[in-house]
C-alpha cells in the first residue's frame, strides 16, 4: 500500500473520511454538533470521564469480553478461529459500549432528555439500559413493523422506564425511525442528545460511535497477540451500519499485514433488489447527514434495504467504511439470507453458541467464501457482535430448524 | 436557452422580483410546492395558480425520499410524488412552464444535486430550464464548496438558511457570501404550520439585515394570512410551504388549482393591508 493509512484514515477536513462523512443536515442542528464535538474532544481527554467510563465497561457491561478459540468451528473453517465475545456483554450485544459512553457523554454535557432509534431493539434496549442507570429520560423511534417483529425487546425497554415511539412512514422501520430520531432532535435540539446506534450520521457521531467502539478491536488485538504471539491473518466482522466492524478494525488498520473483512446483508441476492450491501453495490450518497455509500437509484433517492437480520436491514454504512474500501484497506463482502440463516444453525450445533443474525453473516463467509485450504497457517479473529435469542422468534417463524 | 442567452443571471431576476414588491411598500410573497403532487397535472396547475394570484417567486420542491428537514406534510407530499414516478426532469418542466414569469427557486435536497451526473450537470438543468436559484436545506454553510462552485459557474443563486440556532458569528459569515435571498427558518423544528409567530422573530431578522446585502425571506411554521402579514411587517419576504402543499392535497381533483389560487389572493391582500396600514403610521 503506497499511502500512510493511519494518515489518510484521520481525514483531510474535520469530520471526513477522505472524501466520505460531513454533516448534511438542517442548519439548526449545526451548533449541536459543534457543542457535540467539543463535548467529546473535551471529555476524552479527561481522566475523570474516561475512568467512569472504564469502571463501568468493567463492571457494568462486563469487558473485557473473552476472546474464545472456536476449536470445532476452526476445524470446519480449515484454520484457528477466535470468536471476539461481544453476545456476553451486558444486554447481550456489542451496543452497549456506545450507548453508556454516550449517555455519560450527555450527562457531562447537561442534557437530560436522550432520544434513540433502533431497527431490532438491541440499540434501543442498550439505549433505555443506559439512561436507567444515568437516570436520564429516554425516547426510543421504532418503526412499527419492527415493533411488531419485536415485541420482547419493546416490553424490554419500556420495563427499564423508556418510551417507545412507533414510525408509521416508509416500510417502517429502521431507516424512518433514524429520519424521526433526526426530526426530534431538529426540534428539541436545546435539552436533548441524540444517542445514534451506528457509526453513521452527521460528524462527529462516525468518530464517536468508532472511538467507544474501538475497545473491541483494542482488547483482541491485546488477546489475539497474548495467546499466539503474533498477529491475525484476517480480521472479520459483520457490516451494517458498521460500529461493531469499525469498533473491530480500528486497533489492526496499521497492521497492514492483517487483512480487514467486512462482510454485509446480500439478502435475496445482489442481482435482486432485495439486500443491504451499500459498500458492494451502492453508490456514493447522502443518508441521513454523511456522505457514504448507499443504495439510490439513478437520481439519488434512497432505496429499502433488505437483510433477514434487522440489524444489516439499512440502505446506507458508516462513511468510514467507505473510505477504508476505496483505499483498500478493508475488503467488503455480501453473504445471503440463506447463508447467514445455515450459519445460524451451525455455529449453535458447532460450539453452543447461537448467534445474531447479524453476526451470523460473518460466520457464513468464513465458512463459505472465506474458506481457506488446511494447514494454511495463521489464525483469524470474528467478532460475535451479538447472541441470536433475539432472532429465534424470527427464524422459527421463517424454516423449520428442526 | 442557455445560460449566455439570458439577458439576466438567476441571482438578478430574484433582485429584481425583490425590489417589485418593496416598492409596493410590501413584502414579497413566495409560495412554496412540491412538484409532482398531488399528481403531475394538478402540480402544473398549482404553479399557474400561484403566478396568477400574487406570487413574487416560487419555490418548487424537488421530491427527496428522505426529506429531514421536513415535517409531515411535506414529507407525504414527497413520498406521494415519487409513488407516482416523479423524475427530476417532470419537475424541471413546471419550472420551465412558469420561469418566464416569475422567478422559480428549486428547494432540492443534496442527493438529487449528487445524483445522475453531479453538480455541474444539475446546475446546467436547472439553468436550462430557467430556475433562479437553489435551496438546499440538507447543505449547510461550509459544507460542500463544489457545489456552490457549480451553481455559481450557472448563475444560480445559492440561498442559505440561517436557523434561530444558528451563533452570530456563524450567522454574519452566511450573510457575507449569500446570493438571492437569506432564508431564515424562523423556528427550531421541521417545517410545518406554527400556531404562533415566534416572539422573538424580529431579532432574528434584524441580526440578519444587519449583516446581508440580500433580502431576508421568512419561512417554517407560517400558516395562515394573518401570521404572514406578520411576518411581512418584518422581513423582506414570506414563505409559505406546508399549508398550501396541504390545501393542494385536500382539494378535490380538479379544483387544485382554484383552492391554492384563493388562499393566496387572501394572503396578497393581507401583506398590501399590512403595507398600507404600515405607511399610514410611519
Amino acid at each position: 500500500m503506497s499511502r500512510n493509512v493511519a494518515e489518510s484514515t484521520a481525514g483531510e477536513l474535520p469530520g471526513r473520511f477522505g472524501p466520505y462523512g460531513g454533516r448534511y443536515v438542517p442548519e439548526t442542528l449545526i451548533p449541536a454538533l459543534d457543542e457535540l464535538t467539543l463535548a467529546w474532544a473535551e471529555a476524552r481527554e479527561d481522566p475523570d470521564f474516561t475512568e467512569r467510563f472504564q469502571v463501568l465497561l468493567r463492571d457494568y457491561v462486563g469487558r473485557p469480553s473473552p476472546l474464545y478459540l472456536a476449536s470445532r468451528l476452526s476445524e470446519e473453517a480449515g484454520r484457528k478461529v477466535y470468536l471476539k465475545r461481544e453476545d456476553l456483554n451486558h444486554t447481550g450485544a456489542h451496543k452497549i459500549n456506545n450507548a453508556i459512553g454516550q449517555a455519560l457523554l450527555a450527562k457531562r454535557m447537561g442534557k437530560p432528555r436522550i432520544i434513540a432509534e433502533t431497527g431490532a431493539g438491541q440499540h434501543g434496549v442498550a439505549s433505555a439500559t443506559a439512561c436507567a442507570l444515568l437516570d436520564l429520560e429516554c425516547i426510543v423511534y421504532m418503526g412499527s413493523e419492527d415493533i411488531r417483529r419485536q415485541q420482547p425487546n419493546v416490553e424490554r425497554m419500556k420495563l427499564l422506564g423508556a418510551e417507545v415511539v412507533p414510525v408509521e412512514a416508509g416500510a417502517r422501520t429502521l431507516k424512518e425511525a433514524v429520519s424521526a430520531a433526526i426530526r426530534d432532535w431538529v426540534t428539541n435540539v436545546a435539552d436533548t442528545h441524540y444517542i445514534i446506534g451506528s457509526a453513521v450520521g452527521p460528524a462527529p457521531f462516525p468518530e464517536l460511535v468508532r472511538d467507544l467502539q474501538r475497545v473491541i478491536g483494542d482488547e483482541a488485538r491485546d488477546q489475539a497477540l497474548q495467546a499466539e504471539g503474533v498477529l491475525p491473518a484476517r480480521v472479520i466482522a459483520c457490516v451494517g451500519g458498521g460500529s461493531n466492524a469499525i469498533g473491530t478494525f480500528t486497533a489492526f488498520v496499521p497492521d497492514e499485514e492483517v487483512e480487514l473483512i467486512g462482510v454485509e446483508a446480500a439478502g435475496l441476492g445482489l442481482d435482486t433488489d432485495k439486500h443491504g450491501a451499500s459498500l458492494t453495490a451502492g453508490n456514493t450518497s447522502v443518508l441521513h447527514g454523511s456522505l457514504s455509500a448507499v443504495l439510490t437509484d439513478e437520481e439519488g433517492q434512497i432505496l429499502e434495504a433488505h437483510s433477514v437480520s434487522a440489524g444489516l436491514d439499512y440502505p446506507g454504512t458508516g462513511p468510514e467504511h467507505a473510505h477504508l474500501r476505496d483505499i483498500g484497506r478493508a475488503r467488503y463482502v455480501a453473504v445471503s439470507d440463506k447463508d447467514a440463516l445455515a450459519a445460524f444453525r451451525r455455529l449453535s450445533r458447532l460450539e453452543g453458541i447461537i448467534p445474531a443474525l447479524e453476526s451470523s453473516h460473518a460466520i457464513a463467509w468464513l465458512l463459505g467464501e472465506g474458506r481457506v485450504g488446511e494447514g494454511d497457517g495463521g489464525y483469524d479473529v470474528l467478532c460475535l457482535s451479538g447472541r441470536g435469542d433475539k432472532d429465534l422468534a424470527e427464524v422459527l417463524g421463517m424454516e423449520d430448524i428442526q | 436557452m442557455s445560460a449566455d442567452g439570458r439577458t439576466n443571471t438567476g441571482t438578478e431576476r430574484i433582485a429584481a422580483a425583490f425590489a417589485v414588491a418593496r416598492g409596493e411598500g410590501r413584502a414579497a410573497l413566495m409560495p412554496y410546492m412540491m412538484g409532482g403532487f398531488p399528481d403531475r397535472e394538478s402540480s402544473l396547475a398549482v404553479a399557474r395558480s400561484y403566478v396568477e394570484n400574487g406570487a413574487d417567486l416560487i419555490e418548487l420542491g424537488v421530491p427527496f425520499s428522505d426529506p429531514l428537514a421536513d415535517g409531515p406534510v411535506i414529507h407525504a407530499a414527497a413520498v406521494q410524488a415519487l409513488e407516482a414516478g416523479t423524475k427530476l426532469g417532470d419537475v424541471l418542466a413546471i419550472c420551465r412552464e412558469v420561469a418566464d414569469r416569475v422567478p422559480v427557486v428549486l428547494m432540492v435536497y443534496t442527493n438529487s444535486i449528487l445524483g445522475g451526473a453531479g453538480p455541474e450537470a444539475f446546475a446546467a438543468r436547472a439553468a436550462e430550464a430557467g430556475a433562479c436559484g437553489v435551496i438546499v436545506p440538507d447543505l449547510p454553510f461550509g459544507e460542500d464548496e463544489s457545489i456552490r462552485a457549480a451553481m455559481d459557474a450557472a448563475g444560480l443563486a445559492v440561498v442559505p438558511l440561517v436557523a434561530p440556532t444558528t451563533l452570530p458569528e456563524r450567522r454574519d459569515e452566511i450573510c457575507r457570501v449569500a446570493t438571492g435571498f437569506v432564508y431564515l427558518v424562523s423556528s427550531v423544528g421541521t417545517t410545518g404550520e406554527r400556531s404562533e409567530v415566534a416572539a422573538d422573530l424580529k431579532e432574528l431578522v434584524e441580526g440578519v439585515e444587519s449583516k446581508s446585502e440580500v433580502p431576508v425571506a421568512v419561512g417554517f411554521g407560517i400558516g395562515s394570512p394573518e401570521q404572514a402579514a406578520t411576518v411581512g411587517q418584518i422581513a423582506d419576504g414570506v414563505i409559505i410551504g406546508s399549508r398550501l402543499v396541504r390545501i393542494a392535497g385536500d382539494a378535490e381533483p380538479g379544483g387544485v388549482a382554484e383552492a391554492v389560487g384563493s388562499f393566496m389572493t387572501e394572503t396578497a391582500a393581507a401583506l398590501a393591508v399590512e403595507a398600507a396600514s404600515s405607511r399610514t403610521v410611519t
